[in-house]
């Protein structure tokens, strides 16, 4: 990485779930980035070829950090800050109608 | 020293790769010249349906050729599959074009009543469903107050329209064909041996023994230099595809359809805009708000990509096909069905082309039928 993660401060800090794991990121990273730095991958695998990814290029353009995010799919973890108790999970299939945002 | 070719496919795209397929699984030595990343090309912007309910009003030759090609579709695509082991998601088990308003009903039975009144030997097939059957094709969805009617051909599909391309190139070359790239074709002459000289805008020559104008927009001007008439015109037409879904759409929609890989494609516009291939605003707003009229619950799908490709409209929208009377072997083939159409391009014009061997009625596709003095183009 380019950038190394400096030390969170203790009011910064909060938590959230990764699959079954809670991990601890710094308010207002992304998701991805967060994940990222816990080591949790993959992170989806391709709806077509099944392959395994991961948030690759962190600027909203590859669509490679699809994850679900709150119940909704198809969320690109790398745009959504994380905040205290999200429940994030690796997403291993193409979204269901049922599963996307109806904001 | 000029490269030779027995005969020289000018285009790359959905009609010459499909040509030339043909050609070499014929035996016969093919180069394919092709533009470079910057040429207009309607084949990498195609919507991807198998249709041939819509096709020939007022030349029931193309109906029936368009049906033709339906039929051969699935061995096509099969052969190719195997050759290449690409996976073509083709499909064919039907199609629906969805009807949202009276008008849109009236538009389809007329449509409907026209074309069996002027079928042949061959019945058309496309019938009128309400929305209860509409609703048993495609269950498990939630469809708009506004679908009342649908016309449905049991003979329509569609197909992955790159890979089908993909696959077309691909299968040509393990046959041997040449394919060739960033080769602008400026000029056609005959040579005192009998064949053909090909000027590249390179200055690069090619000779062939054969000649197949091929290249979609750039079909006018070299047909011109050749004596044909090419009257195309581009029509624009928009596309938006969404996030990859499960499978919700057993069925192409016309307008709307699901890949086999999840994605949903929804078009479509038709617009005289000259040789402007870029995609607007207003027309994608237009294209998202029928289609969540038809289906309420794409009202929260996202949409991941957008483009404007332009079609090659012949004035009927029917295909033209035809040698050169000025230049024996040079021939010209054009439509804006190059996704449908393939199966027979590939299949059926290279008797045309190596043996001058055609199908009855093959020359109701002539250039020759806009010269006729009760000649009216009909909007497609």
């Amino acid at each position: 990485m380019l950038v190394r993660r400096t030390k969170i401060e203790p009011d910064q800090l909060i938590t959230f779930q990764v699959n079954d794991q809670f991990i601890t990121a710094r308010s207002g990273e992304s998701v991805a980035f967060a994940v990222l730095a816990a080591g949790v991958m993959p992170t989806r695998n391709n709806p077509v070829s099944g392959s395994p990814r991961a948030p690759y290029c962190l600027m909203g353009i590859c669509f490679e950090c699809l994850m679900t995010i709150d119940g909704v799919d198809n969320r690109q973890s790398c745009m959504t800050p994380v905040a205290e108790g999200m429940v994030v999970h690796s997403q291993y299939n193409k979204a269901s109608l049922e599963r996307l945002d109806d904001d | 020293m000029a490269q030779t070719a027995e005969v020289l496919v000018i285009g790359g795209g959905m009609v010459g790769a499909a040509v030339g397929l043909g050609l070499v699984r014929k035996g016969a030595k093919v180069l394919i010249v092709d533009e470079d990343d910057n040429a207009l090309r309607t084949a990498r912007g195609n919507f991807g349906l198998v249709w041939t309910q819509t096709k020939g009003l007022g030349l029931q030759r193309y109906q029936e050729w368009t049906r033709e090609s339906a039929a051969l579709y699935s061995d096509f695509a099969g052969l190719l599959a195997e050759e290449t082991s690409l996976s073509l998601g083709h499909q064919q088990l039907g199609g629906l074009t969805i009807c949202t308003t009276e008008e849109e009903i009236s538009l389809s039975e007329t449509l409907i009543e026209q074309m069996k009144a002027q079928a042949g030997n061959l019945p058309y097939e496309a019938e009128m469903i309400d929305r209860q059957s509409i609703q048993s094709l495609i269950p498990g969805v939630r469809f708009g107050d506004s679908v009342q009617a649908a016309a449905y051909s049991k003979h329509d599909g569609h197909v992955n329209p790159l890979k089908l391309l993909r696959a077309m190139l691909k299968s040509y070359q393990l046959h041997g064909g040449k394919y060739q790239i960033n080769s602008k074709v400026t000029d056609i002459k005959p040579t005192s041996a009998g064949n053909y000289e090909i000027q590249i805008a390179d200055k690069t020559t090619i000779h062939a023994e054969k000649v197949v104008i091929a290249c979609g927009h750039g079909i006018p001007a070299l047909a011109e230099k050749c004596g044909m008439k090419c009257p195309t015109r581009p029509q624009r037409g928009q596309v938006l595809v969404t996030e990859r879904l499960d499978q919700i759409l057993p069925l192409p929609m016309g307008s709307i359809r699901q890949t086999d890989e999840g994605s949903i494609l929804l078009g479509v516009s038709h617009e005289e805009v000259g040789f402007n291939d870029k995609n607007t605003a207003n027309v994608a707003g237009n294209i998202a708000a029928r289609a969540v009229r038809i289906l309420p619950d794409l009202e929260q799908v996202n949409i991941v990509r957008a483009w404007g490709a332009l079609r090659i409209m012949p004035p009927d929208g029917c295909p033209i096909y035809d040698e050169s009377e000025k230049y024996p072997g040079v021939f010209m083939v054009t439509n804006h069905s190059g996704v449908t159409l393939a199966a027979v391009h590939s299949m059926r014009l290279p008797e045309w082309i190596l043996d001058r061997r055609m199908a009855i009625g093959f020359e109701e596709f002539s250039s020759l039928r806009f010269e006729k003095t009760d000649y009216a183009s009909t909007p497609h």
